[in-house]
Parts: C-alpha cells; sequence; structure tokens
C-alpha cells in the first residue's frame, strides 16, 4: 500500500452547482501535496471532502487503504489546521490540544505525553496554561498545527493555514511547515492560492479550476510545463508574457516577427499554419551580453520600470503587445531607452488558440 | 526642511479647544433633557404618590414632595390590599409569577438554544421548511389561539394550573428564542464547529463543550427577554390560571381596578412599582454581560 489518500470519481454537487466533478486523485504516503487554484475553484471543498466535514455526492475517499466515504471525520485519521486556527476561545491551549484526545478517552497518562510531545516539537511548551486571546498569530497557529499532532495521525490537512499571517510570520512558518514535514514523515494535503507557498512546500502540486484538476505534478513541470494557457498564467509572478499568432513554416508569426521554432519540444510534432499563443517569461528573456546567445533577438523600446530591489521589471512592447521583462537589479535601464532582449523559445510554451492546451 | 518645521509651530497646535456652549451641544443636551424628564416624570409622580398618605394626596399637588414620608401603602399593597375576596395583596401574586417565570424561562432557553444550534450548525433535512414554519408562528395573533389552547390544557388535564401556564409561555417562547439563537451560532466561525467535530465531538459534545460557553451574552438576551417578557404577561395569566394561581400582573389588575370603596392611589402606585422591580433588576444586574466580549481570540484577533 503507497498510496494514504486515495480520491475516487469524486462529485460534490449543492442542488444543481456542481463544485467537484468526477475527480481522481493518489497522493503518496509522506507525501505533500498542494492543492492550489484561485477561490472558488473548489479546492477547500476538497479537503472539507477528506476531512468528511461535507457529504461526497457520488465517488468514493480511501484513506490508508479503508474506505472513509461514510466515515465521522474524526475515525478517518487526519489531522486539520483550519486558516482562522479555531482554536476553542474557553480552553487553555493545553485544554485545545487534549480536547480531541478526551474525546477518544485515551488514558490520561497518553494525553499528557503527546501533548508534551507536540509542544516541545512546536517550541509552545511556555503558553500552555495560555488561553488563545493571550496569543499572538504565529503562536496561535503553532496551537493549531499542536492540535492536528497530538492526533498521531498519518494524514495532515492544512486549509490555508497561513493566510491570515503577515508577510514575515508565513515565510517562518513555511519553513517550519516544511521541516515538520521532513522530520514527522506524515502524508500532508495543503490548500493554498498562494503560489509561492506551493511551490517551496509541494512534491506535487494539483492546479483547480472549476471543481476540476487542470495540472498535476511537481513544481518544476507546473512551472516548466503547463498544460494549458490558464495554468501558465496562474503560475509565476510576475505572470507570463504571451503573444498571440500563428506558426508556419517552423516559426511563430506574430506581427512582423518570426520567433524560430527548431528548439521548441513540440508534444505531437510541429503543427503548420496554425493559430496559437506563445507565452514567454519575463525571467527567461535574456539581456545585455547574453543577448548574442538567444535563438532570436529583437529590439523594444522600455516604457516603464518597476525596480523591486533584487530584480528590475521592466515594460516594453513587442509586435504590439505588452511584454514584460525581468532584469538583474543592478542594471541601469531609464525609460525610453532603447534596449535588445533575447528569446529562447525552448524555454517558452506554445498554446493552441483555440483549445488552449500545450502544443 | 528644518527651517520650515520652526515657523509651522506659530499656527495652531496641541489639542483643538472645544466650546462649552456651542450651538450644538445645547441643541444635543436640551433634546435629551427633554425626553429624559418626559419618561421621567411618570415615575417621579409614582415614587412621590406612592410615599404619600390619602389626606396629603387629596390636597391635589401630584408634583410636590411628601410632607411626610410613609411607607404603609407599600406594606399595604404587598400583603393587605384586597383582590377580589382575598385581602392578602400582592404577595401571593408575586409568588405564583415567581413559580411561572423561572421555568418557563428556564425551558424555554434550553429548548431554544438546542433548537437554534441544530438548525445553525446541523443542516439536517428539512431544517429550512421546519424553521420556516415556526417563524411563520411568531405571526399568527395570540388571540387566535387563546381558545383552541384552553381546550388542548383541559383534555390533558392542566387547565388552570401553573404547569400548564409554564407550557403555554415555553411554546409562545420558542419561534422568538429560536430564532435569536440561530442567528447567533451562525456568527461563530464555522471553522471552530470543524475543528471540533475533527476532535471527536458529537452533537452534544459541541453543544455543551464549544457552544455554550461561548454564548454567555445571547443566553443574557434571552433570558431578558423571557423575564420581562412572562413576568409582564397578563392575557396568558388571566386565561390559563384560576383565582388561586393568578400571576402577579393580574392581582395588580384587581387591586387596582377594584371599584369598591376609596381609591388608594398610593397604594395602587406602590403596587405597581413593586410589581415593576423583578424586570428592572434584571435589567440593572445583567447589563454589564450583555455588553462581554464574544468570541475573543477564537479566530484571528
Amino acid at each position: 500500500m503507497t498510496n494514504s489518500v486515495e480520491i475516487k470519481n469524486l462529485d460534490l454537487q449543492f442542488g444543481a452547482v456542481k463544485v467537484l466533478q468526477d475527480l481522481n486523485l493518489d497522493i503518496g504516503k509522506g507525501e505533500f501535496l498542494v492543492l492550489l487554484g484561485s477561490s472558488g475553484c473548489g479546492k477547500s471543498t476538497l479537503l472539507n471532502c477528506i476531512a468528511g466535514l461535507l457529504d461526497v455526492s457520488g465517488g468514493q475517499i480511501h484513506i490508508n487503504g479503508t474506505n472513509v466515504t461514510w466515515a465521522e471525520p474524526s475515525e478517518r485519521g487526519i489531522g486539520m489546521v483550519f486558516q482562522s486556527y479555531a482554536l476553542y476561545p474557553q480552553m487553555t491551549v493545553e485544554g485545545n490540544l487534549s480536547f480531541g484526545l478526551k474525546n477518544a478517552k485515551l488514558p490520561k497518562s497518553e494525553i499528557e505525553s503527546r501533548v508534551k510531545r507536540a509542544s516541545e516539537i512546536l517550541q509552545i511548551e511556555p503558553l500552555l496554561k495560555r488561553k488563545p486571546a493571550a496569543l499572538s498569530g504565529g503562536q496561535r497557529q503553532r496551537v493549531a498545527i499542536g492540535r492536528a499532532l497530538v492526533r498521531d495521525v498519518d494524514v495532515f490537512l492544512f486549509d490555508e493555514p497561513l493566510s491570515n499571517l503577515d508577510a514575515k510570520l508565513r515565510a517562518d512558518l513555511r519553513v517550519e511547515i516544511k521541516r515538520l514535514h521532513h522530520s514527522l514523515q506524515n502524508t500532508m494535503i495543503y490548500v493554498t492560492h498562494d503560489q509561492i507557498e506551493a511551490m517551496t512546500l509541494a512534491d506535487r502540486i494539483a492546479i483547480m479550476r472549476g471543481g476540476q484538476i487542470m495540472q498535476l505534478g511537481s513544481p518544476d513541470e507546473i512551472y516548466g510545463r503547463p498544460v494549458n494557457k490558464y495554468v501558465a498564467d496562474f503560475i509565476g509572478s510576475p505572470s507570463m508574457n504571451f503573444l498571440e499568432g500563428k506558426i508556419k513554416d517552423g516559426a511563430f508569426h506574430v506581427g512582423d516577427l518570426a520567433i524560430p521554432l527548431a528548439d521548441y519540444a513540440f508534444a505531437d510534432g510541429a503543427p503548420n499554419n496554425l493559430d496559437a499563443t506563445i507565452g514567454i517569461r519575463p525571467e527567461h528573456v535574456v539581456t545585455g551580453e547574453l543577448v548574442g546567445n538567444a535563438a532570436y533577438q529583437v529590439d523594444v523600446e522600455v516604457s516603464l520600470i518597476e525596480p523591486t530591489g533584487s530584480d528590475t521589471l521592466v515594460d516594453c512592447t513587442v509586435a504590439g503587445n505588452h511584454f514584460r521583462v525581468r532584469m538583474d537589479g543592478q542594471s541601469r535601464v531609464s525609460v525610453g531607452q532603447k534596449l535588445r532582449i533575447g528569446i529562447n523559445p525552448s524555454m517558452a510554451s506554445l498554446f493552441d488558440l483555440k483549445s488552449e492546451l500545450r502544443l | 526642511m528644518a527651517d520650515t518645521t520652526s515657523q509651522t509651530f506659530t499656527g495652531p497646535h496641541g489639542p483643538k479647544p472645544t466650546k462649552a456652549f456651542s450651538r450644538r451641544n445645547i441643541f444635543l443636551y436640551g433634546t435629551l433633557l427633554v425626553v429624559t424628564l418626559y419618561y421621567a416624570l411618570p415615575l417621579y409622580i409614582m415614587i412621590v404618590t406612592s410615599l404619600k398618605g390619602m389626606p396629603e394626596i387629596r390636597l391635589g399637588n401630584i408634583f410636590a414632595p411628601p410632607l411626610e414620608v410613609t411607607f404603609e401603602p407599600w406594606v399595604k399593597a404587598w400583603s393587605e390590599a384586597c383582590t377580589g375576596l382575598t385581602c392578602d395583596g400582592l404577595s401571593t401574586g408575586f409568588w405564583n409569577s415567581v413559580r411561572i417565570t423561572i421555568p418557563s424561562v428556564i425551558l424555554s432557553i434550553i429548548i431554544a438554544s438546542v433548537n437554534g444550534y441544530a438548525l445553525a450548525n446541523w443542516k439536517f433535512k428539512g431544517a429550512n421548511v421546519f424553521f420556516t414554519i415556526l417563524i411563520f408562528g411568531a405571526f399568527i395573533p395570540y388571540q387566535v389561539m387563546l381558545y383552541p389552547i384552553v381546550i388542548m390544557l383541559r383534555e390533558i388535564g392542566l387547565y388552570g394550573s401553573l404547569t400548564g401556564l409554564v407550557i403555554v409561555h415555553t411554546v409562545f417562547g420558542m419561534p422568538i428564542l429560536t430564532l435569536l439563537f440561530r442567528n447567533y451560532f451562525s456568527s461563530l466561525p464555522e471553522e471552530l464547529f470543524k475543528a471540533a467535530r475533527v476532535d471527536g465531538a458529537g452533537f452534544w459534545g459541541i453543544y455543551f463543550r464549544i457552544m455554550v460557553p461561548m454564548s454567555l451574552p445571547i443566553f443574557t438576551v434571552a433570558m431578558i427577554l423571557q423575564v420581562t417578557g412572562i413576568w409582564n404577561d397578563f392575557l396568558f395569566g388571566v386565561v390559563y390560571t384560576g383565582p388561586d394561581s393568578y400571576p402577579m400582573t393580574v392581582s395588580l389588575n384587581n387591586i387596582v381596578n377594584s371599584t369598591q370603596g376609596v381609591k388608594e392611589y398610593n397604594v395602587n402606585m406602590a403596587a405597581t412599582i413593586i410589581t415593576g422591580l423583578v424586570p428592572l433588576t434584571i435589567y440593572f444586574v445583567s447589563g454589564k454581560l450583555f455588553v462581554r466580549g464574544i468570541a475573543a481570540g477564537a479566530v484571528k484577533g
């Protein structure tokens, strides 16, 4: 049994609205899977189904080889961490951690040792006697993670656990969750709309849209070989540049430009005479001395500069389309300056204009 | 830059001065004063009159403070005033009212809070239909149900007893209280409920361990509503109980409206104040609980 969680043909509908449609997903033991998507894509709904907090309309859910489709949340062998922490306000931290164990009628010594172990791992021992109101946001989320930890389960479910924290804390806790995963080797399913969280944490990412999984793959695959235009646009910040044109005679024609596609790895051979979109990430555009090595070069005029410190984002126009280039933060450019940029089609993505699928 | 800062310091600085007698203040406090007098004057007259003897009342100065303070009307109102044939004042009615109000309040709040919790958190089949019917019940005029309930109570042998009235009060409190609790429980973060389910708490576990401890304010509101409503009730009291078990409001009516002998205004005033004292006390005592923080620290604070 290598799969920890298996989801088979899962359907969920509220009245006439289909929230999840024929969804299949296998999650390996010890895998960190991130469900990523914009709001309303069904990612949290899927997580709630796995947790048993929502009744499914069709299909099955297996956890650790057991069919848990109809099981109560507490019987599924899962622990869950919520966005709003959801700590019980009238109980101390200790009470929060032990609530589930008391419900399970575990012996007192066992409860104590589990609470102790979890609070050691998360470094919240000094807080055990406090009420949630007396904790900071980061501490509260640690306690919430601890509440999942004491349950001693194989599968952890995270529902946007870092969304309520400020940027710095978010980065810290992100690292901590990753470290926790390394040391515990649990299966973790993590819902987020933050692609940085997804890219940094995940073994595999499932990009969701409209209740379906668009693409399931490693962060590298998702970033480098997006299966359709939606995924390509969704992943990456700043987002990908898209130019609409035509593939003809081994080159991509847009306006007066013809970008040679000899280096591009087509999935099913190069089409001819096909309307298509080329997607080029701002960070894959080369400038400066490296331009000479690029497969295709074009001169542009700088229209806007956004310095971010480490990088400088440069806006320009390519064949009448708005185009962004990411340059080194040290590079000196000014508005109105002429710039030679280089494009490597091997790093780009081509999509059918109609179906928006990767070519 | 350094030069400009010294220049700006000659202009206004520090707290802005306020005028005590601005037009706005005169209007504001003037209105408040008039409204306060409007409400306080009747109470003043009641208190003053209840402390006067009958000869002094006959002088006719109803605004004048008592020349000779006497508590005799209060004693008489409590224990000696005649209601029809019996002459034991309000005391019997008071204890009847206590015996009606306490069980009715407790029973209705317990049932309504569980109703509201089930409706808000456990979206069982038919929940919306059930809720709609319940709310619809709140709009049916009491008069329509008055006589059918008399028959129902008679059939189960509770007509004319305190128990019957308690049941009636509990049932009639249901729609508004259920609505109150349902809305409150719906406003609590749903993730708390989910977390408790993952932690293995059941229907009653979540209710007693999670929901009730977070709901002190709404229980207070419900208690105030019910105590005042049931204590001040006259119609149900006079219809569903007998002369031995009349609540205080009915006794008060009988004292004030008795047509024999001299109209003792001081006793009537004292009796009225005594009757109103219970809801008044409830307001003062529980006012503080009213404004207490609710789910502090449960979610992002």
